[in-house]
């Protein structure tokens, strides 16, 4: 049987999930009761450590040691990050759009425990519905008292605010996002210090994901054990992969992590269509280098087996590319975005992505030469010293290595492809 | 471990004690580590954004590479600046850099004196692989007035918006659009219009930000550097004069960072631009019916020493003095005492303070006082109009934590970031000085700011419209508060000079008060015999001329039908006088109604030493030629003093200078050699170690009184007003405000008067301006505009409405 946390309510009633009334009918709300009325915070905080949750926004770091970092200053806030903005990732959007009140209870439940009076969500402006569909929960949950001055006539008070971006890509970097939410440029900040000392106005602030949260309901009514118990140890609980590109069964899947890609392509998501071979895929969006089915199909779909064998699960993006795709330009494609993505700021990713791109481009207009893969190792380089996995960077913020993970692993992978393409452009150009 | 305050760190193998919490960068350069930086600024908080700094620091996971200006240093912290892997970030940051930069460093006002281009040659690899074409943006677009910007140039670094954003309060710059089109511009329909805004020319490390007066006039190394003051205001910032062919060609802040810490306001910057104004006075003029012919030098100083010595001294006296230098203020004083034999002396215009208190008030304090002080008071005139730089300041000392009250009779530039902002009806401030030392009901909250030492108090008058005798209370009230330092507040650029070279009715060079006989004694030793009656200050001397109890006036720089509080009067004056002689540089109200004008040298054309608010006197340095056949005051008067058979002894400024450092008892020692050889770019504060000061004085409490009426008047002090440098700078001129009268909406309403209305204040017409900044039954209005130079200064206003068509 397959063990579903998240999507079990959205599965089984399609039309209403989003509901307060249907959430009521089946379940909702009494995680955050035992909360209020069983459990102190740092009982819920100790669950959520040994529910070796990790977070789900990409970076995989565990929630309950996170939640240890908030500094002790008053006040303090929790911003949920529901600027899903990664390309190939559409996760959150199912999850705020089809059961916003899981969301919210998950949303009370952590400002409860981390003392936070006042949440707000940073939902992605190409998400109106998801918006629509999370304000409509709160208005019914400050109706119903689940928000408010007295939350359910437990004394705790609790304010919700939703905020919608204005498009860009950036912002769903944390620091950046709080720019973007305190009305600034959505520019990432300099860490130290980091948003659990001094986040959004300056005050202590937990930046988690949609998916983060939306799991703290069940963990608390079923306590940290059992979360733990599923899945590999280090990948615990279940995981919302978004499944995109060619593949039959494109779509949201909740699977328990453990599974091989091959078993993930093939069964789950139905093969690739008409019988055509597998090219490559990206594990976990468009940030993350690539895998290719000769090195990498029995290799186990969990956060650390894919970090081994340097890449990332990210926030959950499968991009499946079969025989038919021209590598270089989807690497140009992928380039394109990060490079109209930049924000600016720092000038390794502000002139090196769009460098990259235009390399890129020329290679696929039938200008390459040569020594334009040994360039754009070296431009990636200096973005990136290294190139190794987990990247480092010269940059302010993950961006600008993001940027290289196209470049590194189509160099690395399809160099052959790479280097036909060129010779064509010698033979063309000479 | 390191001594205290220290923290041990090793670069590149060897180990240097630094200031604990210092950046990284700052750091290294102490130790002669040179990091190569663009957005980092030591006036600016870090950024981190050129990446140019990167180094490699040990960590528990190996080296990283690390942004020097971002990190404080700590104890035990190894760094490698010179490594393979450090080189080729930055070599690869500066690839990246020039990728979409253009190369047009020949035609570039940076080209020569450009960070850039310096590190590329010293950091970078040589050549660029970047064979794509390059973003090009329409250039230059003017982001105000006086900058413009060349966005292809822009390396993004920051820095001209946290100047605009922090230093200045200004935040009109932001960056817009992303990635490698993420450009500055200002926000729609607001002009980066800021009193700061050249500093941000200053700070730019390419040629993206360029002054509209300064572009493609010159190349930097044919420019003339020459270290200097400016003589603006009575903060008197330091400043670097550029000249090329004899003339000014730019005006950029000299880091001193006793005084403006590199930062200059406009008026600092440009205001130069009037001294090649072609409305420049060039040759004597004399008297010619209605008109003036011009004359030599010799027949106009043969007619000055006939007319001034064919009257007994005491009917003749001396106004002005306070925009000139030292040397040009002790040589008119050493003139009126000895040649002319005349007490009659006085460097302000009936606008200023006591000159006691001005000169000499006891536990005086300096600028960098503000630094360290937990609260500060600043009751006077509003500092971002009249002394921007000192705004600065106090709004950095604000920034580091320092509570800040502000009392005044209208808004202010500090007002944003005051803790408490007091507002007062004009004329009433004795009312809310005395509930504030009482701790007055509604009070208690600013009282307890101001009992958390140590405090800095900037006492001036707010208004001329406001008893000077009022400043002397606050003065008196400030001194008790704890660990208390004051800041006297004259804002005329060297007044604190001329008072301090004894250009005051009541004051001997070296602030020795007329009523020390001691001190008379000692200077009648090397001047000879002093006048014994009583000096007449300037509104004294201008009632005296109009009686016919003084016949002739020198008028030394001075306006006073312009700047004194009662036009009228001076207007009599002027015209009742048998002899008026004028030094200036440009014809004013006043000049134009004297016998003979005497083109006088402006502070870039003459040397010199000056002294500012605190007392601290610096080297002026000539950096051009005086225009046409202008000098200094000074040498005019011992021309004129040799002329009425008398040795002045002020042929030469050094002259001078060694007699001041004699005869001057504060100012004993302060030569301009020790200035040059001991005191360093940052100038001395006299009395200097050892040195005297006869003159100690403690601000009294006085009781002042509130002024009554139905409507009181604030004459507001602005920084571009109708000036006489303002007018004549074609970079400033047009920016002074038309002249309103700004009054609170009930009043407005009692008078049945909407916004724009003309209405009749005094007999001077002008629109009102609804504010409800404005406290009730008073009026505002902006001093010395080309509308408002009519208004007499009285307290109490005749306000009325205008009948008919405006």
């Amino acid at each position: 049987m397959t063990t579903k946390i998240l999507t079990t309510r959205m599965d089984a009633h399609p039309t209403d999930s989003h509901t307060l009334s249907r959430y009521l009918a089946t379940g909702g709300y009494e995680a955050l009761t035992k909360a209020l009325t069983e459990m102190s915070r740092d009982d819920i905080i100790e669950e959520v450590k040994a529910s070796n949750l990790r977070g789900r926004g990409g970076a995989g770091f565990p929630t309950g040691v996170k939640w240890g970092f908030l500094a002790p200053d008053e006040p303090r806030y929790l911003v949920v990050n529901c600027d899903e903005s990664e390309p190939g990732t559409f996760n959150d959007r199912q999850l705020t759009e089809r059961d916003p009140h899981q969301l919210l209870e998950g949303i009370i439940i952590s400002s409860f425990a981390l003392d936070v009076h006042h949440a707000f969500v940073y939902i992605r402006g190409e998400y109106p519905k998801a918006a629509r569909r999370l304000q409509s929960a709160v208005d019914e949950a400050y109706e119903a008292g689940y928000l408010g001055d007295d939350v359910r006539g437990s004394g705790f008070a609790l304010d919700v605010t939703l905020h919608l971006g204005a498009g860009a890509y950036i912002c769903g970097e944390e620091t950046a996002l709080l720019n973007s939410l305190e009305g600034r440029r959505g520019e990432p900040r300099l860490k130290p210090p980091f948003p659990a000392v001094e986040g959004l106005y300056s005050k202590p602030t937990i930046v988690n994901n949609v998916e983060s949260i939306s799991n703290i309901p069940w963990i608390t009514s079923n306590g940290g054990a059992a979360y733990a118990a599923i899945g590999p140890e280090r990948s615990a609980g279940t995981k919302m992969l978004s499944m995109s590109g060619h593949i039959n069964a494109p779509g949201n899947y909740e699977i328990v992590m453990g599974m091989t890609w091959r078993e993930l392509i093939f069964d789950i998501g139905g093969g690739i269509p008409d019988g055509r071979a597998l090219k490559a895929w990206i594990p976990g969006g468009a940030s993350a280098p690539w895998f290719v089915p000769d090195e990498h199909l029995d290799t186990i779909v969990s956060i650390d087996d894919v970090a081994a064998n340097g890449s990332m699960i990210g926030a959950g993006a499968v991009i499946v590319m079969d025989e038919t795709t021209n590598v270089v330009a989807a690497a140009h494609r992928i380039l394109r975005f990060f490079a109209h993505e930049s924000c600016g700021q720092c000038t390794p990713c502000r002139e090196g992505t769009s460098w990259l791109e235009a390399v890129l481009k020329r290679i696929l207009d039938g200008n390459g030469r040569p020594e334009d893969i040994d360039l754009l190792l070296d431009i990636a380089d200096n973005i990136s010293p290294g190139l190794v996995w987990p990247p480092l960077m010269t940059t302010i913020c993950p961006l600008g290595p993001s940027a290289v993970s196209p470049i590194t692993s189509i160099t690395r992978w399809f160099r052959p492809e790479l280097e036909a393409m060129i010779a064509r452009s010698e033979v063309r150009v000479g | 471990m390191a001594e205290h305050g220290t923290v041990s760190i090793i670069i590149n193998g060897v180990e240097h004690d630094v200031p604990e919490g210092e950046r990284l960068i700052t750091a290294a350069e102490r130790v002669g580590e040179y990091i190569p930086r663009f957005c980092h600024h030591d006036k600016l908080a870090p950024v981190g954004k050129c990446r140019m700094c990167l180094v490699e620091v040990e960590g528990p996971r190996g080296s990283a590479l690390t942004t020097s200006c971002t990190v404080p240093v700590t104890d035990g912290m190894v760094v490698h600046t010179e490594t393979d892997v450090v080189k080729k970030a930055q070599e690869g940051i500066l690839e990246f850099l020039l990728l979409n930069h253009p190369l047009d460093c020949s035609v570039c006002d940076k080209g020569g004196e450009c960070p850039l281009q310096d590190q590329a040659l010293a950091f970078g690899a040589g050549e660029s692989r970047f064979i794509e074409e390059k973003r090009t943006f329409t250039k230059p677009i003017p982001v105000s007035e006086l900058v413009l910007l060349d966005r292809e140039r822009c390396v993004v670094c920051d820095r001209c918006v946290r100047v605009a954003d922090d230093i200045a309060g200004d935040p009109l710059l932001e960056f817009i659009d992303r990635g490698s089109y993420v450009q500055i511009n200002t926000f729609p329909n607001e002009p980066f219009s800021s009193y700061f805004s050249g500093n941000t020319v200053q700070v730019c490390p390419v040629g993206a930000l360029t002054s509209v007066d300064y572009r493609f006039k010159a190349r930097p190394w044919d420019l003339e550097s020459v270290r200097s003051v400016s003589l603006v205001d009575s903060v008197q910032s330091s400043v670097d004069v550029h000249t090329s062919r004899g003339k000014i060609l730019r005006v950029y802040g000299a880091e001193n960072d006793a005084v403006n810490e590199g930062w200059l306001s406009d008026k600092d910057r440009f205001i130069f631009s009037a001294f090649r104004s072609p409305d420049r006075i060039t040759t004597p003029l004399v008297r010619d019916g209605d008109g003036f012919k011009e004359t030599s030098w010799s027949e106009a100083v043969e007619l000055v020493a006939m007319r001034l010595g064919g009257h007994v001294g005491t009917e003749v006296g001396a106004i002005g003095g306070a925009n000139g230098t030292n040397e040009e203020a002790f040589a008119l004083a050493k003139f009126m005492r000895t040649v002319v034999g005349s007490p009659h002396i006085d460097a302000q215009l009936g606008d200023g303070l006591d000159p006691h208190l001005a000169s000499s008030i006891t536990a005086r304090g300096t600028i960098s006082d503000l630094d360290a002080a937990s609260t500060i008071l600043v009751w006077g005139p509003d500092l971002k109009e009249t002394l921007p730089v000192l705004y600065l300041r106090v709004r950095k000392a604000v920034r580091n934590g320092a509570a800040l009250v502000v009392v005044s009779p209208y808004s202010t530039g500090l007002d944003s970031i005051a803790t408490h902002s007091l507002r007062y009806r004009a004329g009433s401030g004795p009312e809310i000085l005395r509930k504030l030392a009482h701790g007055d009901a509604g009070y208690e909250a600013v009282t307890e700011t101001l009992a958390n030492g140590p405090v800095v108090a900037l006492v001036g008058r707010s208004s001329i419209t406001e008893n000077p005798m009022l400043a002397e209370a606050v003065a008196a009230f400030a001194r008790s508060l704890p660990h208390a330092k004051l800041l006297p507040l004259l804002t005329r650029a060297n007044v604190f000079g001329a008072l301090d070279m004894g250009l005051a009715p009541t004051l001997l060079p070296g602030r020795v008060s007329t009523g020390d006989a001691a001190g008379v004694s000692l200077l009648e030793d090397s001047w000879g015999p002093l006048p014994e009656s009583a000096g007449k200050d300037t509104m004294a001397m201008l009632e005296a001329l109009i009686d016919r109890d003084l016949v002739a006036v020198i008028l030394a720089g001075a306006d006073p039908i312009r700047d004194c509080p009662d036009p009228a009067v001076a207007e009599s004056a002027l015209d009742a006088a048998e002899f008026v002689v004028a030094f200036d540089a440009f014809m004013t109200d006043s000049t134009r109604k004297a016998h003979v004008v005497l083109p006088a040298a402006l502070w870039g054309e003459v040397d010199g030493t000056v002294t500012n608010l605190e007392g601290r006197v610096q080297r002026l340095r000539r950096s051009v030629q005086p225009r046409g056949m202008s000098i200094s005051v000074s040498a005019a008067l011992d021309d004129i003093a040799r002329a009425m058979g008398a040795e002045l002894g002020a042929a030469d400024w050094q002259l001078i200078n060694k007699e001041i450092a004699a005869v001057a008892p504060a100012y004993a020692g302060m030569t301009a050699d020790y200035l040059t050889f001991e005191a360093g770019e940052e100038g001395a504060v006299v009395p200097i170690p050892g040195a005297t000061q006869p003159l100690g004085h403690i601000p009294v409490e006085v009781n002042v009184p509130v002024v009554t009426g139905r409507f009181t008047l604030h004459l507001a002090p602005a920084l571009y007003d109708a000036g006489v440098l303002v007018r004549n700078s074609h970079m400033l001129e047009g920016f002074a405000d038309p002249g309103v009268v700004r009054m609170h909406p009930r009043d407005a309403a009692s008078l049945a008067v909407a916004d724009g209305d003309l209405i009749d204040a005094e007999g001077v017409g002008l629109p009102v301006k609804i504010d409800p900044e404005v406290p009730e039954r008073s009026v505002v209005i902006t001093r010395n505009l080309d509308t408002t130079r009519g208004i007499a200064a009285s307290a109490d206003i005749r306000v009325e409405t205008v009948r008919g068509e405006p």
